[in-house]
Order: structure tokens, then sequence, then C-alpha cells
């Protein structure tokens, strides 16, 4: 049976059972990478890019930000994550593991024949995955359902969308931006992991997106832009985006694609292509 | 006949499911009026969600909430429930088999006059390509009625296809919708015709004309396309020894794909087809276009005599 059918029991504690420093973030964040690059290497595929780029603000929502319990996946109280860009499944991945939803062990099977960490996500074969996504510029819509159920079960839980900035390039993605302003969804936080690279290049010279953050204003969303791989600014503009009623907020991140590894940062050839066993020796070093 | 519309019985029948289930939530892409799910939206506004023309949000959205807990209706034509939005059916409701029906007025070329842009020929096709869907197209309005509560009580992803014309009642009240089981409308032994939607109550009124004509011709609505009824047409193949399938869509793919496959298994046995061939048709009054377009009984008729001859 497909794990969401389930009705989970609620759960005896409702805190966040995560709440790390500013420096155990980072030491996280660390770690998280060096489970891409390994998982990655392993697999001998997959997009190891996006993944390094949205790894400080993935860090931020498992490890701080988010309420929410792996012993318990289904709870229904708990803070949505939707990975829209769903390429970027091994970050996903690597949080949930180190957060306790799957062992960390299972890593090592992304990718593989039978294995519950598929190329990409899939709701129904990973605990603690809530969308099934890969083709892109659907998870801010998803989310968009998210939230409404939240507001008609009077539940107070938050939906948090990552979306990348290639994805930007998809027409449903602003069908999505026009009916959440409508809508007036304040209960959700888009982040658009702005790495400023897709596929075959630069988004400037692929398809042009600036000015983005003006662009979501015309759409009627309140703009936090911040430096996606600062933890004090990626805090603050969740903070700042819980308090924003009646209209949605989205958090401009500027991200390095392949943060963390020098050979791999803003280099278009590791958006979905993996790291070589040789590589993968010189990242880890370099993440050490 | 007496002729009622599926469409208004949709919408009606939404309203006494959302008198009953709190949790159903209805979504339309700016065609309330016609799909008439504006009876739901009148009834329960804060349960019902226009989209506006964005068919593509719509599906997601539709997911998102289904993945919270809620049964989800969404309404629009059937070109835009098919065509305009099928990566998004693929993603966000077929591979994670969610709880989302989609229920589509205006199929077929019995839309009419607003002409080829309009007329839904390959939205079975497309559905019932879908992993996980279940597919229906009933025959009339107490079908309708029958077939979108048992959707609404059923888990899982659904397609059910309506029509804008008025439908003939081929049903008395009382009848009752069983999912994945055909309905032998007549019992005959030199044919049989399987049909669908709107071309029951043509093969019923073909099956009259025939029998003047001294074939006795079997007469099966199969209004769940999938799952498939094999039995059914298994049995037919082997006691009527040939089979017409009449349906309003294009050969490719429907119903006629689909019990041709069951009978080159089961049992090959002449076949013939009444559908639309390989081409678009153009404006006119609906019944203009089922007759310039080959779907009438007398189509039918033709049909029958032709694969009763090939037996």
């Amino acid at each position: 049976m497909p794990n969401h059918i389930k009705v989970p029991p609620e759960p005896a504690s409702q805190a966040n059972i995560f709440n790390l420093s500013i420096e155990e973030l980072k030491e996280m964040a660390k770690k998280l990478r060096r489970h891409v690059i390994t998982m990655t290497a392993t697999a001998g595929s997959g997009h190891p890019g996006g993944s390094l780029s949205a790894a400080d603000i993935i860090t931020t929502l498992y490890f701080k930000a988010m309420h929410h319990d792996p012993q318990n996946p289904q709870w229904l109280d708990r803070d949505r994550f939707i990975l829209s860009k769903g390429h970027a499944a091994p970050i996903l991945y690597a949080a949930l593991a180190e957060s306790g939803y799957f062992p960390v062990e299972e890593l090592a099977t992304l990718r593989k024949l039978d294995s519950r960490l598929q190329g990409h996500t899939d709701r129904n074969l990973t605990p603690g995955v809530e969308m099934s996504a890969g083709s892109l510029g659907m998870g801010l819509s998803f989310g968009i359902g998210v939230a409404l159920a939240a507001k008609l079960d009077h539940r107070d839980y938050r939906t948090y969308v990552l979306l990348s900035d290639g994805e930007c390039d998809e027409g449903q993605t602003w069908e999505a931006a026009l009916s959440a302003a409508h809508f007036k969804i304040d209960n959700l936080t888009a982040i658009v992991d702005c790495n400023r690279i897709q596929l075959t290049g630069w988004t400037r010279d692929i398809m042009n997106l600036e000015p983005l953050s003006q662009k979501w204003q015309a759409f009627g969303w309140h703009t936090i832009d911040i430096d996606g791989h600062d933890f004090n600014q990626i805090l603050a503009a969740f903070k700042e985006a819980e308090k924003i009623k009646n209209k949605p907020p989205v958090i401009i991140a500027r991200t390095i694609k392949g943060r963390g590894v020098s050979f791999m940062e803003n280099n278009a050839k590791f958006h979905g292509k993996a790291p070589t066993p040789e590589e993968a020796e010189r990242a880890l070093k370099e993440l050490e | 006949m007496v002729e009622v519309s599926t469409r208004e019985t949709y919408g009606k029948t939404l309203v006494e499911l959302g008198k009953e289930n709190k949790d159903i939530i209805v979504l339309d892409a700016d065609l309330s009026p016609s799909t008439m799910t504006h009876f739901f939206a009148r009834e329960f506004p804060d349960r019902f969600f226009d989209c506006g023309l964005e068919e593509q949000n719509m599906i997601a959205i539709a997911a998102g909430l289904a993945a919270s807990g809620k049964t989800v209706f969404a309404s629009t034509f059937a070109v835009f429930a098919s065509c305009r939005c099928f990566d998004q059916l693929r993603i966000c409701l077929s591979q994670p088999r969610l709880n989302v029906k989609i229920v589509a007025t205006h199929s077929g070329i019995s839309v009419g006059e607003d002409g080829t842009s309009h007329h839904a020929i390959e939205d079975l096709a497309l559905y019932c390509s879908l992993p996980g869907f279940t597919v229906v197209v009933p025959a009339d309005a107490i079908e309708t009625a029958e077939a979108v509560k048992v959707a609404a009580a059923t888990y899982g992803p659904f397609y059910i296809r309506l029509s804008r014309p008025k439908t003939p009642l081929v049903y008395p009240e009382g009848y009752h919708f069983t999912l994945g089981k055909a309905v032998t409308m007549r019992q005959g032994e030199d044919a049989t015709v399987i049909a669908m939607g709107i071309m029951v109550a043509r093969a019923l009124e073909a099956s009259d004309i025939l029998a003047r004509q001294g074939i006795d011709c079997r007469v099966i609505n199969m209004p769940t396309l999938k799952p498939l009824d094999e039995e059914v047409i298994g049995r037919a193949a082997s006691e009527t020894g040939a089979i017409v399938v009449a349906e309003e869509h294009l050969a490719q793919g429907g119903l006629g794909s689909r019990v041709a496959q069951v009978v080159a298994r089961e049992k090959p046995i002449p076949m013939e087809f009444v559908n639309l061939k390989d081409s678009y048709a153009l404006s006119g009054k609906a019944d203009e276009l089922l007759q310039r377009y080959g779907l009438t009984a007398g189509d039918i008729e033709v049909a029958v005599k032709s694969v009763v001859k090939r037996k």
C-alpha cells in the first residue's frame, strides 16, 4: 500500500527536534554535501551541481526551521518541504537520512534497481518525500494545494517549496505564481535556488530571467533577496516570510552551482553529470 | 426517449456528495457554468476554487490537496482536461496514484459548432495510457450520477467523460453501476455491439432496426474502459462470433483498440469499428456531425451486417 494512504497517529511530541546552531548547521551542510558527492559518484549518474547549490537552504530547513518528525513522516501537522526541482533529489535524500527518516547506509543505493531512492523523487517510495517530481514547473502548484488544505483544515503547518531558477522558464511556474497571490496563500514560502546555471549553460544565455525579483513582485509576491549560502540570511528570510500576511512570500536565494567543490562551482558540466571516482576523491578532500 | 443532461446531473450529484463529505473539494478552470460545477460553488464556496485558465496549475493543485487527504474533483472541457495538461496528469496524478477525479464535459464531436479545436477525440487514448487511472464513460444521466458517487468512494485517480448535449436515458431509475463491469443491455446471438457513452442509445436503436431484418444483435454497454470487463468480451466473442465496437473517439487507443486486444488474445473473430477515422471534424450541429462522420444507428447497422457476413 502506498505510504500516503496510511493515517498516522499523532506524535507524542510536537516540538522541533532539530535546533542546530549556525556552526552546527555549517558542519551538517558539509556532511550532506559529502553524501551528495559519494552518492552520485557511486551511482555513476545524477545531478550534483543543483544539489550542492541547495545544500545550505535544505540543511537550514531540516535541521532548524521546519517542524517535522522522522519517526512519523505522515504527522498531520508537520511542515511540508516540496522539492520542485526534483533532480536535486540527492541533497534531499541526504537531509532525510541524516535527520533519521531512513538509514544513512541506504544513500549508497541511489538510482539502483529496487532502491527506494529514485533518480527523481517518488512520494510513494521514500519516507519523508512529499511530492513525486522530475518534470519541472509543477511543485509550486502542488504546494498551493497543500497550503490550501492547511487552511481548509485549520492547521498551522507551513509549506516550503524549493524551485530552481531554470524551472522559472516553465509557464506553469507563473500560472502558480499568479494563483498563489490570487488565493492569498500566506502559509507557504517559496524559495528560488538561483544558481544561474541550467543544463547547457548560464540562464542569462539560455533564457534570461532577470530581473527575477521584480517579476515575482509584479505577480503579487513579497520578495526577499538573500545570499543562499549565508545561514543567518537564510534563517532571517524564513522568519520574515512567516510574518507576511495575505500575500505569498518568495525568497530569491542567490547561490553558486556546485558550491563547496572548487572544480564544480559555476560549472554547467556538473548539472547532470556525476563526478568520476578521482573527482569524487578530490571533492571529498575539499569538503573535509 | 427522454433526454437528460449528464453534466447537469454531475453538478447536482457533486452537491449531494459535498453535503455528505466535507473533504470533497472542487476545482474548475473558468468553465463552471458549462461543466455545472457552479452548483457546488454556490453551495460550498469555501471548498470551490476557480483556477482560471490554468489547467496545468489546476491538476497539480488538485494533487497537492489530494496528498493532504482531500477527495478532489477537477473539471473543464475534455480537450483541455487531456491534451492541455497531460504531463501534469502523468507526474502529479498517475505516478503517485493520487485521489483526484477529473470529470470532463464537452467530449467528442457532439460538442458541435465550436469545431476542431474543441472536439476531444484523443482523450480516451491519452487517459487509458496512464497507469493507475480508472476511465469511465457513462451512457446517460442515471449512470453519470452513479459513476460520480462510485468515483468519490473509490481511492485513486479517475477520468469521467461527459458530453455537451443532453443524452437519452437508457437506464431505469434504480440502476446500479458497478465499476469495471459491462452491462448487457439486450441479449442476442448473431452479433454483439459494444458501445459506450452517447453511442449506447444508438446501438440500441440499431439493434431494433436489425431485429426487424431478422438479425439478433446483442448490445453491451461498456462504461468502464479501464479496467476493462474482459470476461464479458470473451463471452460475446464465443457466443455471437462477431463484434462491432461503437465509440465517439478516434480509432486509435479508444474502446475499439482495447476490445480488439482482448478478442485477439481470447477468441479471434471478425470485428468492425464505428468510430472516427484518422482526421478531425469541422463545425456543425451535433447531429449533423455525428451523421457526417459516421456515428449514427445506421452506421452501426451497416457495420453489423458487414461483420455478420464475415463470420
